[in-house]
């Protein structure tokens, strides 16, 4: 129930600041801050009440929704998702500190827009019946949209379309995927579901599993995003408000990943095991291609949305190197990712917003007017560059050692972008914050109106910075949250894995 | 013992205070900022003396305390935990005592830079990397500390951050730094792979019972930490950072860039020596690789004016005898070099910085000249330098060279061959930093600086004169670590020892020649026309700056110029475009004339009809 308490609190929260707006244009932040500490709350108590995570689900409850077609409310959680929950509401609050002086114009419909997007991917990490899952995926998908076409910058629309179309494409081969999957299930055991649980067990012939398995993958890769289906999210990042880029870096692009480790590796073993190639093919070329976009770009956003690809091409790879160390090599960049490009982008976001630029030949000796913004800086493209001691560096150290087992090569080739990661990240840090005061072209520099960071973005840098340095240096307590389902995925590749998905799943809460 | 944590602690928690105070509290007062920033090394290289006494006096071979499970996923286990056995111990001694001396100087050396509390946050943090490096029980820990020590290179060549090139030569330590660090990194996944533990010491036992002397996994897993180690110590073909490295304050150079982090490979391979010993090709190439930069980075040290440059050159060179040693066996022998390099390069660092300093960031030593009057303390501190470095006997660096010279000579196959490469780059030595001595402080005054006062306050001039007697006598302790292989004594014939004595003062005889007692002109031999373009070769590093930006840099960037608007994203442009140009064709026919709809009705019909019929 307490799930979908998470989810309420959400969809009503929003619909609150919608209206409430007319009333006082001061109250939708405040309801929507309310509404997600509210919601970090009930995350924390959910997972002291499951501390001791033993078995894989933690939490279940299935009440029928359209049951003439086998629909149900399906919601669960393992300690993946828990992790990917306090994720999502963590970064929501970021959102809402980033956007509290930035969003002024209709602000109500603002935070209706934010809340039901976090709403929607809520869902995603907890719904199990694949219809409910992809309504979920829908409820994310539109209210970002109006993010991106309302309050994005100059070329909004363009930007706007382009996400959502490609989104929508992939989601409908996805949509496609799950009713074939439904109605093989129904063609050879009589019983129409759409529910996780039981579709796990269809035995489907293995074309036809291939070719769903590619359905499903294409909607979570475009997502996620791989090469070659990434271009929308340099657009999208580059014209969102910087709530819209918090999110749809930190959250957004995770639930691609979610959706690898949730149902394309469990629904389809053997066909992801035959696609393993191509797909760390594409893993490793998203992280060299991204890498070296990101070297060539001036727009910040731009630069840190190429990185973005970079980074996910390592889960990409992690998904398909199936032991343990890549598993939770993924988890742990999903976090880390989040947190650090979430970072990067309210900086990014920051900066336009004092000097009305994103342009960094623009930018220069920042630093000296502004040391704090400066630090903060350094300290997330470190985290980007793969610092041991922050948590970017163990996702990505625990993928390669794991690729490096099953996929010597790919491991290697996706090694280098450890070298092309500090030629892009250390250039930001260059061209915005090192250098003389002025920057590159002094007739179009905006320096000197750059102010330093201010309490607000201060505090909420420091709780970012806090988390990263936690996990980094003490990684091991989200390792054993995901132990348990990392079991079921490994568990799922070498066969077997029936007793174990359902024996532990206990009834709901 | 089980206070070893203490020693990195201290260190790193005048970081935090020193990056977070002034958060709080504003500008903190620089007596504040000193206090933290040199007291904390003074802590720490205090816990290091009690510690160091306690566990020689315990008498146990080694020590070990794990602080909490860092990563346990599945069969990988690695723990936050530290290591203490006679080597480390040497390290810590090394970074800790150095690191202090330096930090002293460093008060009164920036007391006028604006960012003095970033100077001492930064410096404090590379000490605690550092020392986490060499106490890490396991090699991603070390790896933790591989990795911060370059960031703090990084962030301290890239100090003075105003001037773009600072931040270039920064970015380009970091970079070809982390090139290595790749290879080590891929490494450590092979070793995991194939040993499954990653844990220094059980690595070192497990290897030996698992492969064989000379085979391949081995070798491959020697020569991907020997990349690692390479790029780390500026040793060929990864020297081309450290001459760059340069550009930042002078007391970095001394402390990261000469004492502490660019001898960190030769650390690493000592550390690991187990494996590289089951790889006899490995460890040979170890051996060339130094025997080679060591004369290299001679000859380009000889063309330097730049006087921090020549030293960058001269410490390339020397990490080259380290590597030399390494590789032929003789492991203490590095180690004891590596400390007397420490004692004697940190002293020439900061001898530098006094010059440098009192001339008013001046660099290049033709235009001093005579300084021995006006710079006193600096030219003492070049004299015992200088001669510890060309290994003259009585100095530390005599017994630390000597020992490898000797057990390079009697290594098996190359041994002599190398000993000859050595040999030259021994007179190298001794020819370009005499030359540096005969020019800035002999000759006639300099007219650019006759007004230049020695600056030095107590806090600079105390460390000098510490390190000054270190240069001196530190090396009549030889050192002989007991948890490394010992070298093999054997005797050598007179002749070769007498070479390896007499060379040196060959060399500062050539310096006298040309630059003290000017019997002939050094400048007519560099404009002849046939040593010209071999100087310039030299003075270039050897072209390697030139082929790395040709092969790799202007690739990498003419591509990444080609395509910066991303060539994937016309593919879908592609598609909307005929999308939208079929469309327009559709629309066209709706022209809303009969005619036309008749027309094509018609048209339709009677092809329809036809496709039916036949």
């Amino acid at each position: 129930m307490i799930l979908i308490g998470l989810i309420a609190i959400l969809f009503g929260a929003g619909l609150l600041c919608w209206a409430s707006e007319r009333y006082n244009p001061q109250w939708p932040k405040w309801i929507a801050l309310a509404a997600l500490v509210l919601s970090l709350v009930l995350v924390a108590v959910l997972a002291t009440a499951s501390a001791d995570h033993s078995g894989a689900w933690l939490l279940r409850f299935e009440a029928a929704w359209i049951p003439r077609f086998g629909i149900g409310l399906v919601f669960a959680i393992d300690g993946l998702s828990l992790l990917l929950l306090a994720l999502t509401v963590f970064l929501g609050v970021i959102a809402v500190a980033t956007a509290w002086k930035e969003i002024t114009h209709r602000s109500g419909f603002f935070y209706f827009n934010l809340l039901w997007t976090l709403a929607g991917v809520v869902g995603i990490f907890t719904a199990l019946d694949l219809f409910l899952f992809f309504f979920f995926w829908e409820v994310m998908l539109i209210p970002m949209y109006f993010i991106i076409a309302i309050w994005g910058h100059e070329n909004r629309t363009y930007a706007a379309i382009k996400f959502f179309i490609f989104t929508q494409v992939s989601g409908l081969l996805m949509l496609l995927a799950i009713v074939v999957l439904a109605f093989s299930h129904y063609h050879l055991t009589g019983q129409l579901t759409f529910n996780y649980f039981d579709l796990l067990q269809t035995p489907l012939p293995p074309q036809l599993a291939y070719w769903l398995m590619i359905g499903f993958f294409i909607a979570f890769v475009v997502k996620l995003p791989s090469f070659p289906f990434h271009t929308w999210l340099p657009d999208a990042h580059t014209q969102a408000p910087t709530a819209g880029s918090v999110i749809l870096a930190g959250v957004l692009l995770k639930t691609g990943a979610y959706g690898l480790l949730r149902f394309v590796l469990p629904l389809f073993p053997d066909a992801a095991q035959q696609f393993s190639t191509v797909a760390m093919t594409l893993g490793t070329i998203s992280v060299l291609y991204g890498a070296s976009m990101a070297f060539a770009q001036h727009d910040v956003k731009r630069l840190v949305a190429y990185s973005s690809i970079s980074h996910m091409g390592f889960i990409t790879l992690a998904v398909f190197a199936a032991n343990a160390q890549a598993y939770q090599g993924a988890v742990m960049t999903m976090l880390a990712h989040g947190l650090s490009s979430a970072a990067l982008f309210a900086l990014a976001g920051g900066l336009q917003h004092r000097l009305h630029t994103r342009d960094m030949r623009r930018m220069g000796g920042f630093w000296l007017t502004s040391p704090r913004l400066g630090a903060i800086a350094l300290f997330f493209c470190l985290a980007a560059l793969g610092l041991p001691g922050l948590a970017n560096f163990i996702g990505e150290f625990l993928i390669l050692l794991g690729t490096f087992r099953s996929a010597p090569t790919f491991a290697v080739i996706a090694a280098l972008g450890m070298i092309a990661a500090p030629v892009y990240a250390l250039l930001v840090i260059q061209k915005v914050f090192h250098g003389a005061p002025g920057g590159a072209d002094t007739d179009t520099a905006a320096a000197g109106s750059c102010t330093d960071a201010d309490r607000r973005e201060l505090s909420y840098f420091f709780a970012l910075i806090a988390v990263t340095v936690y996990l980094g240096f003490f990684p091991q307590a989200t390792f054993e949250w995901t132990a348990p389902a990392v079991q079921v995925l490994l568990d799922f590749s070498s066969g077997g894995a029936d007793t174990l998905v359902l024996g532990t799943a206990g009834g709901g809460r | 013992m089980d206070k070893l944590w203490l020693v990195p602690t201290f260190p790193l928690l005048g970081f935090v205070l020193l990056t977070l105070l002034p958060l709080w509290f504003g500008p903190l007062p620089r007596r504040l900022t000193a206090l933290i920033g040199a007291g904390s090394i003074g802590l720490s290289a205090l816990a290091t003396l009690w510690i160091g006494q306690v566990f020689l006096a315990s008498g146990l071979p080694d020590y070990n305390i794990t602080l909490w499970q860092w990563l346990q996923v599945a069969d990988l286990s690695v723990t936050f935990g530290f290591y203490l056995d006679s080597l480390t111990l040497t390290m810590m001694g090394v970074i800790t005592g150095v690191g202090f001396l330096i930090h002293v100087y460093s008060v009164g050396f920036m007391r006028e830079d604006p960012g003095y509390a970033r100077f001492f946050s930064y410096m404090n943090l590379f000490v605690a990397a550092m020392l986490v490096l060499v106490m890490a029980d396991n090699l991603v820990l070390l790896y933790l500390g591989w990795e911060g020590v370059g960031l703090c290179s990084y962030l301290l060549i890239g100090f003075w951050y105003q001037n773009p090139r600072n931040g270039y030569c920064a970015r380009k330590a970091f970079v070809v730094t982390r090139v290595g660090d790749t290879a080590m990194a891929i490494g450590l996944f092979l070793l995991f792979k194939e040993l499954g533990d990653l844990n220094i010491q059980s690595v070192n036992a497990l290897a030996p019972t698992q492969w064989d002397t000379g085979g391949t996994l081995p070798t491959a897993i020697a020569l991907l930490l020997l990349g690692g180690a390479v790029g780390k110590s500026a040793q060929l073909p990864l020297q081309t950072w450290l001459p760059d490295a340069m550009a930042g304050p002078t007391p970095i150079s001394a402390l990261i860039h000469a004492a502490t982090m660019v001898t960190a490979g030769v650390y690493l391979i000592a550390r690991t020596h187990p494996v590289f010993m089951l790889a006899p090709d490995a460890l040979a190439l170890v051996a060339i690789i130094g025997a080679a930069t060591a004369l290299i980075a001679g000859f380009t040290a000889l063309t330097q004016t730049d006087i921090k440059r020549i030293l960058a050159y001269s410490t390339v060179s020397q990490i080259g005898y380290m590597f030399l040693a390494l590789g032929v066996g003789a492991w203490s022998g590095a180690i004891f070099h590596l400390m007397t390099h420490a004692f004697f390069k940190a002293l020439l660092f900061l001898g530098a910085g006094t010059v440098i300093l009192s001339l008013h960031h001046e660099h290049d030593i033709f235009k001093m000249g005579g300084m021995r009057r006006q710079l006193p303390l600096a030219f003492i501190c070049f004299l015992i330098g200088s001669a510890a470095l060309a290994a003259l006997p009585l100095t530390s660096g005599y017994y630390s060279k000597h020992a490898i010279m000797l057990a390079t000579w009697n290594a098996p196959g190359l041994g002599p061959t190398l000993w000859l490469v050595a040999l030259a780059g021994a007179f190298m030595t001794a020819l370009y930093s005499f030359r540096l001595v005969f020019v800035v402080f002999f000759g006639p005054p300099s007219e650019h600086h006759r007004d230049a006062a020695e600056q030095r306050g107590l806090t600079m001039a105390v460390p000098l004169a510490i390190l000054g007697v270190l240069a001196l006598i530190g090396g009549y302790a030889h050192l002989e670590l007991d948890n490394l292989p010992a070298t093999i004594a054997a005797p050598v014939p007179g002749s070769v020892d007498l070479l390896t004595i007499a060379v040196p003062f060959a060399g500062i005889l050539l310096a006298y020649a040309g630059y003290g007692a000017r019997w002939f002109d050094p400048q007519t031999l560099a404009r002849n026309p046939l040593l010209k373009p071999l100087r310039e070769f030299w003075y270039s590093g050897w072209g390697m700056d030139w082929l790395y930006d040709k092969l790799l840099v202007a690739p990498w960037k003419g591509i990444a110029r080609f395509n910066s608007a991303d060539v994937i994203d016309t593919v879908y442009s592609f598609i909307a475009w005929s999308n939208r140009g079929a469309h327009l064709l559709v629309s066209m026919t709706q022209t809303g004339k009969l005619r036309w709809y008749a027309a094509t009705l018609a048209l339709g019909t009677v092809l329809l009809l036809g496709y039916g019929l036949f």
